[in-house]
């Protein structure tokens, strides 16, 4: 039984939710709409939603005299999202079974081991150094790939959790007395009964190293040409010089391309660094919000 | 005692396996979280680079000494904490709005507002600055050019006046994050019995007395362990938030410097290594308490929510 109070309520939700959606992507739509004005207009009339000039130049412009920077740029982070994902799966996989494993001696320990480095952190500078003077990663795809993101001891706890209340250690302990090796056991039964939970920290650690752009911030110094899409797109900020600096020649060469529309072009570029997460987005989403759900009952 | 020991033994020769299998994490976190953590005695000593770490010279408290006579210290504990408070009081009232909202829609509408709203969360720091800038370039942005015109007033520099940022970084912050709090408060909502809802309107409550008397009192468990678990991180900001989306600018810092920051510059732009490791120092062992503090609290409310 719908009464008119429901009517009323529902009517103002949706209306408030419509608002609230608009607000959520409002500033993604300007930027779009702002990389495909003209550039004399937007720089006489400003960023706008109509502009009364359209014009597609700035996405011209990157892909005909800047393709190489920019296709590296997001090979680097397609690389870069796919091995530390890789990576970080089989590291923290491994490592949240271990610590499920109930029979395991000093498993207290080792837990508390991962755990204490929750709690501390030495900072910022004794970090840089000891991967700077002792690791030597500055300047290497080690400094965008090892810093921080490569495994955290959150994810091994909620790993941990999730093999402990979902699969029973009686089922891995037959496994064990009908010969099966620890290897094993983590491989056919604990990856395959996990899945859910896998798919969740490769969803979110996979956003991270696409995100990120402290580690090339910090540790890419001189190597510019090791510089992630969102690296690039911070360089850009500052000057569009950072994407024009390996091809100064070829923009000559273009043509007609010779004016840099400097204000839309950065607008194009920050497009084309969302617009893989928007694709994928949609493919993720519900999972995306289970995961939510599932780490927040631990923080 | 013996057979303790013998059971050890055993325990260890089944288990060798295991071992192995856990040696790249628990070494990945030995060189991530551990092998750094000796170097925290750069902050009691006069660092040169040449001598490394261990090899300069110690002068005890000096640094933080020198870091506490300036102002910047103030300010950037001033304004890690008040911003971090902010942003809990206000992520947290707009996200259980929003879930409240969500909660009683009924539909297929509803899932899509949920996955708008959430998409700012999946977009990298960088280009959120991107965005905001569009909005409050001096030149060209958006506000300057379209919408303080039209309400009769003068353009604003965003990017020299420190007075704005506060409300600003707290929008942005909110922006990108409501979306994502809104999930937890929705989870539970969603967790409530509905029957209880069925006897409350038989007794003639309205929907507002609904939300006010039944929802709100059930959503106080998880509002405060979400808070105390916030207020552990407290002395702990969102680097890229107070680094990038004010693009850097000196005469915001008042406004914008934060612990994390103040450390970033610190160390990589004014080489200043004394003052930004005794800045890192302070934020470690404050950090440090209020992480114990926090998680002890929530124990005690819920023990099943601890870290630990």
């Amino acid at each position: 039984m719908i009464t008119t109070e429901d009517k009323v309520y529902q009517a103002i939700g949706n209306a408030v939710m419509i608002l609230l959606s608009l607000a959520a992507i409002i500033p993604i739509i300007l930027m779009v709409t702002s990389s495909f004005t003209d550039n004399n207009t937007l720089i006489q009339n400003g960023y706008s939603f109509f502009p009364k000039k359209w014009s597609a130049y700035a996405y011209e412009w990157i892909f005909l005299s800047n393709r190489d920077t920019v296709l590296k740029a997001y090979g680097i982070s397609a690389i870069l999202t796919a091995v530390g994902t890789i990576l970080s799966l089989i590291i923290t996989t491994t490592l949240a079974y271990g610590i499920s494993r109930q029979g395991l001696p000093f498993r207290g320990a080792i837990t508390f081991y991962i755990f204490f480095t929750m709690l501390f952190n030495g900072g910022l500078v004794p970090t840089y150094m000891n991967y700077t003077n002792v690791f030597h990663v500055k300047d290497t795809f080690f400094g965008l790939l090892v810093p921080g993101l490569l495994m955290n001891a959150f994810n091994v706890l909620l790993m941990k959790s999730y093999f402990v209340s979902s699969i029973p250690g009686e089922i891995l302990d037959a496994a064990y007395i009908d010969g099966a090796g620890e290897f094993a056991v983590l491989r056919k039964i604990t990856v395959p009964m996990a899945k859910p939970i896998i798919a969740t920290i490769a969803m979110f650690t996979g956003i991270a190293y696409w995100n990120d752009w402290n580690n090339g911030f910090i540790y890419l110094v001189k190597r510019t040409d090791l510089y992630s899409i969102q690296n690039l797109l911070n360089r850009l900020m500052q000057s569009i010089q950072a994407l024009t600096q390996n091809t100064n020649a070829s923009i000559n060469a273009v043509e007609g391309l010779s004016q840099i529309p400097k204000e839309t072009v950065r607008m194009a570029m920050a497009a084309l660094g969302i617009l893989p997460i928007v694709i994928v987005y949609p493919f993720i989403q519900n999972n995306f919000v289970k995961g939510i759900t599932l780490g927040g009952v631990k923080g | 005692m013996a057979a303790k020991r013998k059971k050890l033994a055993a325990n260890l020769k089944r288990y060798w396996t295991v071992y192995v299998l856990m040696l790249p994490g628990l070494a990945y976190l030995f060189i991530n979280n551990y092998m750094p953590l000796p170097g925290i005695v750069v902050a009691f000593k006069k660092y040169n680079a040449k001598l490394g770490i261990f090899g300069s010279e110690w002068i005890g408290f000096q640094n933080f000494k020198y870091l506490f006579l300036t102002s910047d210290a103030w300010i950037i504990t001033r304004n890690t904490i008040l911003y971090n408070a902010v942003f809990i009081v206000v992520n947290t009232v707009f996200a259980i709005i929003v879930a409240i909202i969500l909660s009683e829609l009924y539909g297929k509408m509803k899932k899509a507002y949920q996955s708008v709203i959430l998409l700012p969360n999946l977009i990298s720091t960088v280009i959120v600055g991107y965005l905001v800038y569009a909005f409050l370039s001096n030149g060209s942005g958006f506000l300057n050019n379209s919408i303080l015109p039209m309400m009769g007033k003068e353009p604003i520099s965003w990017y020299s006046e420190a007075k704005y940022w506060p409300v600003i970084l707290v929008i942005v912050n909110a922006w990108k994050s409501v979306g994502y709090s809104c999930i937890l408060f929705l989870a539970t909502i969603l967790g409530i019995d509905r029957s209880i809802y069925e006897s409350a309107k038989i007794s003639g409550a309205t929907k507002l007395q609904q939300i006010w008397y039944l929802t709100i009192p059930l959503l106080k468990s998880t509002v405060v362990m979400l808070t105390l678990m916030a207020i552990g991180r407290i002395f702990y900001s969102d680097f890229g938030l107070f680094y990038q989306i004010p693009m850097n600018q000196g005469p915001l810092y008042s406004t914008t410097n934060t612990i994390d920051t103040y450390v970033y510059r610190g160390l990589l732009q004014l080489g200043n290594i004394s003052m930004s490791s005794a800045a890192g120092v302070y934020q470690s062992l404050v950090g440090f308490v209020l992480v114990l503090g926090a998680n002890t609290l929530v124990r005690f409310v819920d023990r099943d929510s601890a870290l630990i």
